[in-house]
């Protein structure tokens, strides 16, 4: 079968890579680049467990097709700590318990960095709302709502702009 | 978990797109918009397309126009970025309002609206929405381009008036100058619906209905219009009697198919309250109100 080619920047590093057209992207990921941390939850964007960012904007890699963001910049998780500085949403994480079985986390993590780049200032109700396409079946959301809206004031305070925060880190893979 | 092998374009124009799905024709081609109904039936081998032509290239398709009082959605606008848009907020606030009821915003950043009236879900929110609306689809193929009206778009659950070698290329909504309302029954917000009702109403100051454009999802193979419903609002100053005999008038001659997500009865009891508490929100904010009917607000 024919394989196309894909050009796509993932947390700042540009990349070319020959797929099937079947290639999803979450497999493009963890397969041709390396890069686990996103995960395969459900395969049919229920659960939220593949989440990543494209252009911006969160996205589920299990539903798309790697050809579909030839061209795009890919956010995941690796690229949201800074070396062994952790992003402030890693932090708050750890800190407030919101993650015990860890599968669900990175599309939590970066559902949340959208939710809090649209609105730093997202309330418990928004985020519980906004957080309601990503699934956990440990935690009860409780902590990670906290963590979210605890994040979302550190990010604040510093008043520096998130995405100097989220800066990628660089690929290793 | 894989789809099986499919041959895969991304061309940049619709006579391209036309082209490429008659060559491929005997591969069952299909149109790929943002993939979000269409990739987990591939996933789940549910569907099996041997060809898809992707949409995301094709030029014009990613517009939203607002032009006097008509308002022209792309194909390839994602349903995030309608959701958001000031022109869609001015011009059809009932389509910004059902929009939030599209799965979860991560799905919405992919899926388009072209994409969900073309699956054509019976279920689905957008499909009720244009039917209510008596929006237009654009539709263009090799012998040209056609323009079909919602009511003769949607022919039974996920078909529509589409013919092979067809694209949908854009919808049409003209401006409604009264009230609107959706609302929608599902287990969990996000989840698929079980069934909506999307619902404009135009008041005059006295409080006559002058029009009535109302849809239900999730209660027939294709999304309802509640015509009978309509005309026994137009002309009168709704009161609780007269809601509730509109809202028998449609419901009487609903005859849902069950299924594992609600049965024929539950249908036609959602479809009853929702209906009315679709015309009541509507109303009220037309600035009339009618007191909630005892026992149907749950």
């Amino acid at each position: 079968m024919t394989r196309h080619d894909v050009t796509l920047t993932v947390n700042g590093r540009t990349r070319t890579v020959s797929v099937e057209a079947r290639r999803l992207l979450v497999d493009l990921l963890r397969q041709d680049l390396g890069l686990p941390g996103t995960h395969t939850g459900c395969d049919h964007g229920v659960c939220g467990a593949c989440t990543v960012l494209r252009d911006g904007a969160s996205i589920r890699s299990c539903t798309t097709f790697a050809v579909q963001v030839d061209g795009s910049e890919i956010r995941t998780v690796e690229g949201l700590a800074d070396g062994p500085t952790l992003h402030p949403l890693q932090e708050e994480f750890w800190d407030k318990q919101g993650l015990q079985c860890g599968y669900c986390t990175p599309g939590m993590l970066m559902r949340s960095v959208e939710i809090l780049e649209r609105d730093p200032d997202a309330d418990p109700a928004q985020v519980r709302e906004e957080l309601a396409g990503n699934l956990c079946r440990c935690t009860g959301y409780k902590f990670i709502t906290e963590a979210v809206c605890a994040a979302g004031r550190r990010m604040r305070a510093d008043s520096a702009p998130l995405a100097e925060q989220a800066r990628p880190a660089e690929v290793t893979s | 978990m894989k789809p099986p092998a499919f041959g895969y374009a991304a061309p940049s124009s619709l006579t391209e797109v036309t082209a490429l799905l008659a060559e491929h024709d005997d591969l069952e081609p299909r149109v790929l918009a943002g993939g979000q109904s269409l990739v987990p039936l591939m996933n789940f081998r549910l569907a099996q397309p041997g060809y898809l032509v992707d949409l995301q290239h094709v030029e014009g398709l990613a517009d939203i126009r607002l032009d006097g009082d008509t308002l022209s959605i792309g194909a390839m606008v994602r349903q995030s970025v309608a959701e958001d848009a000031p022109q869609v907020a001015a011009a059809a606030p009932l389509l910004a309002e059902a929009l939030r009821f599209v799965a979860h915003r991560p799905v919405r950043n992919s899926g388009t609206i072209g994409g969900s009236l073309a699956h054509a879900d019976p279920s689905a929110e957008l499909p009720a929405v244009a039917l209510a609306a008596d929006a237009e689809m654009t539709l263009v193929g090799p012998a040209g381009v056609r323009r079909v009206p919602a009511a003769e778009f949607f022919v039974g659950p996920f078909e529509t008036a589409l013919r092979p070698g067809e694209v949908l290329s854009e919808v049409r909504f003209v401006r409604w100058p009264g009230s609107h309302a959706f609302v929608e029954f599902m287990r969990t917000h996000g989840s698929f619906a079980i069934a909506g009702v999307a619902c404009l109403l135009d008041v005059d100051a006295a409080g006559t209905v002058r029009r009535a454009g109302i849809a239900l999802s999730g209660v027939g193979p294709t999304p309802v219009r509640a015509s009978a419903t309509e005309q026994s609002l137009i002309g009168s100053v709704p009161d609780q009697d007269s809601i509730r005999s509109a809202v028998e008038a449609t419901v009487a001659v609903l005859s849902p198919a069950g299924d594992v997500h609600g049965s024929t009865e539950t249908r036609i009891d959602i479809a009853r309250a929702y209906l009315r508490r679709a015309i009541e929100v509507a109303l009220g904010r037309a600035g009339v109100e009618v007191a909630p009917h005892d026992g149907t607000r749950s």
